[in-house]
């Protein structure tokens, strides 16, 4: 029967098929002659007939391989389908140490949505495991009953934990006891945040001080866990460095609070029905909450064992990716053992992709694969490390070139054979890895002079090592993008950074490489790098910068956000990401002269109040300098009760945010409250934070409370290219926070005031700049108002403070703000009075919308997802 | 192809904005543009729920106001990788009133 299928396939692919197939016929099919056959011939008789891929793994080789052939017209050939075990599309196993940390959630990570496997005519089996593959009559059996035939298999089952043997792992039922986690899946991670954020659990002991076990204890720590790592080898990361080594990685890591327990096997789990400590073998019982175990990966390779291949310790394939012996089962990723070698990092898989692809599709049938030189490159709980090769010199003749700085963290080892790099070791460091990973790769000849192997010696370092990067050395490991495929696309007239990232995806997986990525682009464009045009732009819609912006509307005499579209836009094409950037820009430049369009305006501006995930809004009335008074609070808790708010909270800029309020109330909410908008919805001045000051402070210097009721009452509600948050304290200790804040203003003792700019304690961390120190409070409201419209005229939209100032300098503003180099003081604080004149609380509205259904609800027949009430 | 709903007069959305409406069992969002025309597609964001008649406008987008997801008006189909939303015919008839169809297209 396979013959003829094989006379109605295309030549290019009759070219792999190697050999006819097997002459007996194979068992009988165990559905009996079911329904399945005549389906089956049927669609042979149709000459165009698609061969059947069945892939066993939706993980990252299984569906990287897909990919691959899907690149080389595989939908053409082939119609696929895949088996998951896990109940997802396809995700980034690497990042889920950054999910662990909170860094990225758990939606970032995935790679393949289930749109993109309908969008190829994948069907996929999520959450079904392949339990047996009957290779003679070429079906695959699953868990849930389906039996699928196929013309081709891949097997990509991937790797699980390693349990090392100990006592109490497992409760008397057989299930894994709670409180005890293994690190590979989506759902490990997501089990393991839920535990590690339970009220009660503070300690966790990581069994294994490798890559993910050190991973692991660093992600647990950003939930507020305290971590000791168990490690039975000599040394942390033994698999990627020597004992040397292992001491600085081991000081480093200490040094971020995590304990290291070295040369020490966990013997026992304690705790009956959840966990409560470790045991050690030769050391005192750990008492922990959780324990989390990271002691290495096995690979998946019980469905080719049941099924009768050649598996050792993984399955065995040829250098085409074939399952030994199988002309139609090829296996790929870390559940394969090739010459000997079974992997169990990402650049491998890849490269074993590209060659599994290139055959099965035919586009290249003579592709081979020999083998990957690991080198890795990677960043553990913070601390950069590469190696490659040897851990230390193993013959006399070696040269062993070593660089040690503990207190830096800084270590670096290199061995050297025959004036060729066989090993490298760097930690803390990575400043000369690429080229490192060049010479070891290649067997480049090395430099007489060994330290500028370690070291870049008085020279421009970063073009250099650019510039004499092999053009097959990879850039990109994640997505194996070499210096090549990147210099070409620069050359193919792609000169943006941004461009050549998406075109080739470089960049796009860990983001470890985009300094490099950058280097290589820039290098490539011979200096003549063309910055993204847009990239320039104060809006993506109007192709000019703010100056130009700001002086063509002058010019033209344009005060409404589509008077400038009309004007300004390329083909006079109004653009909905440049909306809200031109309405705040124009409201700043045109003050009362500015003709206000609503529907230019972001939700929160048309309705003056902060939209929140499920449609709602919240409201936080004016309360300046955090202050507020028996009525005050009598009302905004009368308030509260007659609307049922769901939630009252405290915001971090001492105001009270009354959250959950439907759009259609706000109106009536205001008017109840009777009290002023506290502006905390849009990108404009928010609050100032005050500490008690010196009327009721033992310590207080200076009067911060009034001064910075003043400050928000002068400056309330005015637009700017970001949110502004300000702060008055009264005496250095600070306790408003003054030095992380937009404008932070701080008493000091002698009557006198310094004045800070630049910080920021969110996304961002950063202390500000001292802007000056001043003696007189109405000094301090001056240049507060001066430097805020310095920023609202010269900053880039959405850009902080924290971003503004470094990129123009303190000194710089200093100079013009505060000792008017340039003249144009007294013009910055006229612009600022006249915004200050112009200002209207916007809640007044709720007697009289100014357009129609201004507060209408927009979720007319039900909320959808409802935020829980506490 | 049905009668279509009645939704009332046109001046219930002001220019450049969306108004929702419940519309036979269905939510949607109709938007008129700056040009006069009217859109509608489905009122909630298929990636986290998020109101699309609160969504900032311009002849060829909406944008989800929760996330900046941005869906075409004509089509429903998302720019950034969203599913896309229902798009609905929707017209102004002799009367100024807003006349929807809920069969999809």
């Amino acid at each position: 029967m396979t013959s003829v299928a094989d006379n109605t396939q295309l030549k290019t692919q009759l070219k792999t098929q190697r050999r006819p197939q097997p002459g007996p016929p194979g068992p009988p099919n165990p559905l009996g002659t079911g329904k399945l056959r005549p389906k089956h011939q049927l669609s042979q008789a149709k000459p165009a007939a698609r061969r059947r891929l069945v892939v066993i793994g939706n993980g990252m080789a299984g569906a990287r391989a897909v990919e691959e052939i899907l690149a080389r017209g595989g939908a053409e050939q082939f119609t696929i389908t895949m088996f998951g075990d896990e109940p997802y599309g396809n995700y980034n196993r690497i990042m889920l140490s950054h999910v662990l940390s909170g860094e990225e959630s758990d939606a970032d990570i995935f790679l393949n949505s289930l749109h993109w496997y309908q969008d190829n005519n994948i069907t996929l089996h999520a959450g079904v495991r392949v339990e047996r593959i009957d290779r003679f009559t070429k079906y695959v059996f699953a868990n849930n009953g389906h039996v699928v035939p196929y013309d081709v298999l891949i097997i990509a089952t991937g790797s699980q934990s390693f349990m090392p043997p100990m006592d109490g792992l497992y409760t008397p039922s057989g299930s894994i006891k709670p409180g005890v986690f293994t690190f590979r899946t989506i759902d490990d991670t997501r089990s393991m945040v839920q535990h590690a954020q339970h009220d009660h659990h503070h300690r966790a002991v990581v069994i294994g001080g490798g890559l993910l076990g050190l991973e692991a204890a660093r992600g647990l720590q950003s939930h507020g866990i305290d971590v000791d790592v168990v490690h039975s080898g000599g040394h942390l990361m033994n698999a990627q460095m020597g004992p040397d080594g292992g001491a600085i990685l081991r000081r480093s890591v200490e040094a971020l609070g995590i304990r290291v327990h070295t040369g020490s096997r966990t013997t026992a789990v304690l705790g009956t029905d959840k966990v409560t400590g470790v045991r050690l073998r030769d050391r005192p019982d750990i008492g922990c909450d959780m324990v989390v175990v990271a002691a290495g990966i096995r690979p998946n390779v019980d469905v080719a064992v049941l099924s009768g291949l050649h598996v050792e310790r993984a399955i065995v394939v040829d250098d085409q990716l074939r399952v030994v012996d199988e002309d139609d089962i090829y296996a790929v990723g870390e559940c394969v053992q090739h010459r000997g070698e079974v992997y169990g990092l990402v650049a491998p898989l890849w490269e074993q992709a590209v060659v599994l692809a290139n055959h099965v599709t035919g586009a290249d049938s003579t592709a081979a694969y020999l083998g990957s030189r690991i080198a890795t490159k990677l960043k553990v709980a913070g601390v950069e490390v590469a190696s490659m090769g040897l851990q230390g010199p193993e013959r006399e003749t070696d040269e062993h070139i070593v660089f040690s700085e503990p207190s830096r963290g800084v270590f670096k080892s290199i061995v050297i054979r025959d004036n060729k790099m066989v090993g490298a070791t760097l930690l803390g460091d990575s400043r000369k890895v690429a080229y490192l990973t060049q010479a070891f790769d290649k067997g480049l000849p090395l430099p007489e002079e060994r330290i500028s192997l370690l070291f870049d010696l008085g020279a421009p370092a970063e073009e250099q090592g650019v510039a004499e990067l092999d053009d097959d050395a990879q850039v990109c490991n994640c997505n194996g993008v070499s210096k090549r495929s990147l210099v070409d696309t620069v050359k193919g007239g792609c000169n943006t950074v941004a461009g050549a990232m998406d075109a080739t995806r470089a960049g796009k997986g860990c983001g470890s490489c985009k300094l490099l990525v950058k280097q290589v682009v820039e290098w490539a464009a011979g200096g003549a790098v063309e910055e993204d045009p847009a990239a320039s732009y104060y809006v993506p819609g109007i192709p000019l910068d703010k100056a130009s912006l700001m002086a063509a509307i002058r010019k033209q005499g344009l005060r409404s956000v589509s008077s400038v579209f009309a004007a300004l836009a390329p083909g006079s094409v109004e653009d909905a990401k440049s909306k809200m950037g031109l309405a705040s820009l124009m409201k700043m430049m045109l003050a009362d002269q500015y003709i206000d369009e609503r529907d230019a305006r972001f939700i929160n501006d048309r309705v003056h109040a902060n939209i929140q995930r499920d449609g709602t809004f919240s409201v936080v009335p004016q309360m300046k300098g955090g202050v507020t008074s028996v009525q005050q609070l009598r009302r905004i808790a009368d308030v509260a009760e007659k609307h049922n708010i769901p939630l009252i909270k405290l915001t971090g800029g001492q105001r009270i945010d009354l959250l959950g309020v439907p759009k259609e109330d706000l109106p009536q909410v205001w008017a109840d409250l009777d009290m002023p908008s506290g502006y905390a919805y849009g990108k404009s001045f928010r609050t100032v934070k005050t500490c008690v000051g010196k009327d009721f402070c033992r310590y207080g210097t200076g009067d911060s409370t009034k001064l910075g009721i003043e400050i928000e009452s002068r400056f309330q509600g005015i637009e700017a290219p970001a949110k502004l948050k300000l702060a008055v304290s009264g005496c250095p200790r600070n306790c408003a926070e003054s030095l992380v804040k937009d404008v932070g203003v701080v008493a000091v003792e002698g009557g006198r005031w310094e004045l800070y700019v630049g910080g920021a304690a969110g996304a961002h961390i950063r202390k500000g700049d001292l802007l000056a120190t001043v003696d007189d409070p109405e000094q301090v409201k001056v240049l507060t108002g001066r430097f805020m419209q310095y920023y609202r005229e010269n900053a880039n939209w959405l850009e902080r403070t924290y971003a503004f100032v470094p990129r123009v300098g303190i000194d710089h503003i200093r100079a013009v703000v505060v000792d008017d180099a340039e003249g144009i003081a007294a013009g910055l604080d006229a612009a600022m009075q006249a915004s200050v004149d112009s200002y209207v609380d916007p809640w007044t509205e709720r007697d009289d919308p100014l357009t129609p259904g201004q507060f209408r609800t927009s979720l007319p027949l039900t909320v959808l997802p409802q935020v829980p009430v506490r | 192809m049905n009668a279509g709903h009645n939704l009332g007069s046109v001046e219930q959305i002001p220019f450049g904005e969306g108004r929702a409406f419940g519309v036979a069992g269905e939510q949607v969002a109709v938007f008129r543009l700056r040009d006069g025309s009217l859109r509608a597609l489905s009122a909630v964001c298929p990636h986290k729920g998020g109101p699309i008649a609160d969504g900032t406008i311009d002849q060829d987008l909406v944008l989800c106001p929760l996330h900046q997801n941005a869906f075409r008006l004509d089509t429903g189909c998302s720019t950034t990788g969203a599913e896309p939303l229902i798009s609905y015919d929707v017209q102004i008839d002799n009367h100024q009133n807003i006349i929807l169809r809920t069969a999809a297209r």
